[in-house]
């Protein structure tokens, strides 16, 4: 029983941090190239623009529900099983939904990329 | 990807490894919070270490967001990723830490992924060629300034 509330805390970590860098993926896209922007308009502007964007409000509002329920979940889980997880299947979560929802092209080098990482961090992390 | 955007993937990398590091090392030493004594909060922030990596990960932060801001996320994350292979470096040579073989193992797989990305395009093409269409729409009605910003820019859109 234990398990299962503990891969119930993975999947809700995993699935707050991706809801959480997609929507700040999405909002940066829309504030444009900070490089150049800042060069444009100045940094205050700049910052004005990002934390006025709603996408990137929601963004921290999901990383730091991600950020509490892996801090809750370590508190009661298996820190070598929750870290490692909820680390690697954030990673291809994330190039799923960027695929899906950012219209990113995830190409082959791309899924290879990700799921070599995913499982490099779950080796490193456990 | 020019010199510049490259640093900032870098700062991305080494600000939250450090940040993350600094952060661990200062609450070991202020010891557990409970949500009954709420105020040991308060006494983690005035910890040097603690403070220091607040700041530090409010640069990751920032490094992040720029990162994304012309990059795409499937490439900025596993980019990035070389933060737990720095933290394990880190842990063999500086801390003297024993890193168990399987730990190797999981370094070379995210250099591998690394190196995977590295070599393709940072931002899939459309919204760079929507913004493009863009200029040349506003060119070609209104102002003399932007047909010349697009008229530069044309070129190497073509020849890459």
């Amino acid at each position: 029983m234990k398990g299962v509330y503990t891969w119930g805390a993975i999947l809700v970590i995993v699935f707050a941090s991706v809801v959480g860098d997609v929507l700040l993926a999405r909002a940066m896209k829309q504030v444009g190239d900070v490089g150049a922007l800042r060069r444009r308009v100045g940094l205050p502007a700049v910052v004005r623009r990002t934390l006025g964007n709603p996408n990137f409000l929601f963004g921290v509002i999901a990383m730091a529900v991600a950020f509490f329920s892996l801090l809750f979940a370590l508190s009661w889980g298996d820190v070598s099983l929750v870290a490692p997880a909820a680390a690697s299947l954030t990673f291809i979560g994330n190039a799923v939904a960027a695929k899906i929802f950012l219209h990113e092209r995830v190409d082959r080098r791309r899924w290879i990329a990700a799921s070599l990482v995913a499982a490099g961090v779950a080796l490193l992390a456990g | 990807m020019n010199f510049r955007k490259y640093l900032v993937l870098a700062g991305v990398t080494v600000f939250a490894a450090a940040g993350d590091s600094m952060l661990s090392h200062g609450m070991k030493q202020t010891g557990s919070i409970s949500l009954n004594h709420l105020q040991g909060v308060i006494f983690a922030i005035l910890n040097p270490w603690v403070a220091i990596g607040i700041l530090l990960l409010l640069a990751f932060f920032s490094t992040y967001m720029t990162a994304l801001s012309w990059a795409d996320l499937t490439y900025v994350l596993p980019a990035t990723s070389l933060g737990y292979v720095l933290l394990a470096l880190v842990a063999r040579f500086l801390l003297h830490e024993h890193v168990s073989p399987l730990r190797w193992l999981g370094i070379a797989l995210i250099t591998g992924g690394v190196g995977f990305i590295a070599g393709g395009p940072e931002l899939t093409e459309h919204p760079k060629a929507a913004e493009l269409d863009d200029q040349r729409a506003v060119a070609a009605t209104s102002s003399p300034l932007l047909s010349k910003d697009a008229g530069s820019r044309a070129p190497n859109g073509v020849r890459s």
